[in-house]
């Protein structure tokens, strides 16, 4: 019996890695293509695949999309010199991508992405249905900051120093916002820090997702998202029209490729994080509960609506990207600290104050 | 040194959360991401070449297939860099362009000095140097690079004639023979 769960286990756990890893590889293709198509250019359109590619109408229609691209940027960075500087800290040097990309990777285990209904017994689809759900997430993707920071100090090169340090002071500062904005959506659901339980709370006819309740904490919790996942306006660490490449300046082939993937991972984790807390999960807007088919129809309809939200928030993310300008260092610090954090905490006293108000009545 | 103070209004509550200025820049760039593509996919489209358009020089033909430059040097003088080498020739008595001048024996624009001032289309008496519309050029060797009377033909191709100069000079000869 042991075996056979710790295999299932495994089997599971294999499907969610790929299924992420092709995700992180296609999130770069949407960044790619939506950059290209907001600067009025076509975009990847040329990379095609011997036979799929030949295909008359259908092939040539995937080649125009880019749809074979991230194959050749992944095999790319898997076949090209992986060089290792004379001047590097080696053995942090060789750390520091695997620091930065399982933190990414590790953060997905408790995340629900779907429900299975059978004999009315609802279970969520996920790897691990921990009760501290999104603590363990904000501890270990917090984790993450360690390989930016390691990728900056081991370099032994200025460029890459300067975005690990930008990168630390600006973790610190909006990690703090992060938790507090979570705060008032724990305190409304009473107190569970489980993700499935959240989710489930969200059910409803009319959407009763906690962003109707709640838009300032999704507001600074989505800000602090961009700033976690260094993503433009605060892509401090990388910064590369000032920075160079900020702290993988050094780094090439598949090294910078981890370092990549775990950006991208990251980015579609915190949206995933966000779906689950303020946009219902795998709620269908408008759908009753009771109205979803049971069994493996349900389950795929469930997984279907969470992957199509979350993808709508990572095309929101590289939007973001190709519309802000980057913030100076200052401007983010002065965010983070004067605006962010004191805004977060004056809504959990909101927040506090209201629940308290409701209980009492 | 006058200076004018331009006045600044200060921000308003709803400015200073930067929130309405990333609306109407998200708005901006969701009306540039659903236009066409402003760009060309170069190799299979070519730009359109406004006329008068400086390209690399080329030597042309008139209609009736005759090479008309006529090699009096002058493209070979005014050429700023030096490009242009001509080497003047006779045409042969038994050829039906005999009443012509002159003909180039050979004619080198060494495309590694040539500028594209366009002087030698300027400055040519038998409109028979024109700078067209090639606009990219390569090669492995310098040698290849200076183009030789084949290939700045083969580039010119023929171009329509206003004038006919030769043909009516060759008219006038034949007149002027018969009155004899």
């Amino acid at each position: 019996m042991i075996w056979q769960d710790i295999l299932i286990g495994l089997l599971k756990a294999v499907i969610m890695i790929s299924v992420v890893m092709s995700c992180a590889g296609y999130a770069v293709l949407v960044e790619r293509k939506v950059a290209a198509w907001i600067q009025g250019r076509p975009g990847p359109n040329r990379t095609a695949l011997p036979l799929i590619g030949s295909i008359p109408v259908i092939g040539t229609f995937l080649t125009r999309l880019g749809l074979f691209q991230p194959a050749a940027d992944g095999l790319k960075f898997l076949f090209k010199e992986d060089a290792l500087p004379g001047h590097v800290n080696k053995f942090y040097y060789v750390l520091a991508p695997l620091v930065s990309f399982i933190p990414a990777m590790v953060t997905m285990t408790v995340l629900p992405v779907g429900q299975w209904v059978e004999d009315g017994i609802a279970r969520p689809i996920v790897l691990a249905n921990l009760d501290i759900g999104i603590l363990f997430i904000l501890a270990v993707s917090s984790l993450g900051i360690y390989g930016i920071i390691l990728a900056g100090w081991s370099a032994n090169s200025k460029y890459p120093f300067l975005g690990g340090i930008r990168a630390s002071a600006q973790m610190i500062s909006y990690e703090l916002s992060l938790a507090l904005s979570l705060l008032p959506v724990f305190m409304w659901f009473g107190g569970t820090l489980n993700l499935a339980e959240i989710v489930e709370a969200q059910a409803g006819f009319l959407p009763g997702w906690t962003i109707f309740f709640q838009p300032l904490s999704a507001l600074i919790f989505l800000v602090a998202l961009f700033a976690e996942t260094n993503r433009l306006p605060f892509d401090m660490p990388e910064s590369e029209t000032d920075l160079v490449a900020g702290y993988n300046t050094e780094y090439g082939a598949f090294k910078f490729g981890l370092f990549f993937v775990g950006e991208y991972t990251h980015i579609i984790i915190g949206s995933g994080v966000f779906v689950t807390l303020f946009l219902g999960g795998w709620h269908i807007p408008f759908v009753e509960l009771s109205a979803m088919p049971t069994g493996i129809p349900g389950a795929i309809l469930s997984v279907a609506a969470f992957a199509i939200k979350t993808f709508v928030l990572v095309f929101f993310f590289v939007w973001i990207r190709w519309t802000l300008p980057r913030f100076r260092y200052d401007q983010v610090m002065n965010l983070g600290w004067k605006g962010l954090l004191p805004l977060a905490i004056a809504n959990l006293i909101f927040y506090a104050v209201v629940i308290a108000l409701i209980e009492q009545f | 040194m006058a200076t004018k103070l331009v006045e600044r209004k200060p921000l308003s509550l709803a400015e200073k959360t930067y929130l309405p200025q990333i609306v109407s820049g998200l708005k901006i760039t969701m009306q540039n991401l659903l236009k066409p593509p402003v760009t060309l996919e170069y190799p299979e489209e070519r730009p359109d070449i406004p006329a008068g358009y400086r390209g690399v020089p080329t030597l042309v033909k008139d209609p009736n297939g005759r090479t008309k430059c006529v090699s009096c040097q002058l493209c070979e003088f005014v050429c700023p860099p030096r490009a242009i080498r001509i080497t003047p020739g006779e045409i042969p008595l038994e050829s039906e362009n005999a009443h012509v001048e002159k003909a180039p024996q050979e004619f080198e624009i060494n495309m590694l000095r040539c500028i594209y001032c366009g002087f030698c289309q300027e400055v040519c008496p038998e409109e028979a140097i024109f700078l067209q519309d090639v606009f990219s050029l390569s090669g492995h060797t310098r040698e290849e690079l200076i183009f030789k009377k084949e290939k700045l033909l083969e580039l010119g191709g023929t171009l329509p004639d206003k004038h006919y100069k030769w043909d009516k000079k060759k008219a006038e000869m034949l007149a002027a023979d018969d009155h004899h």
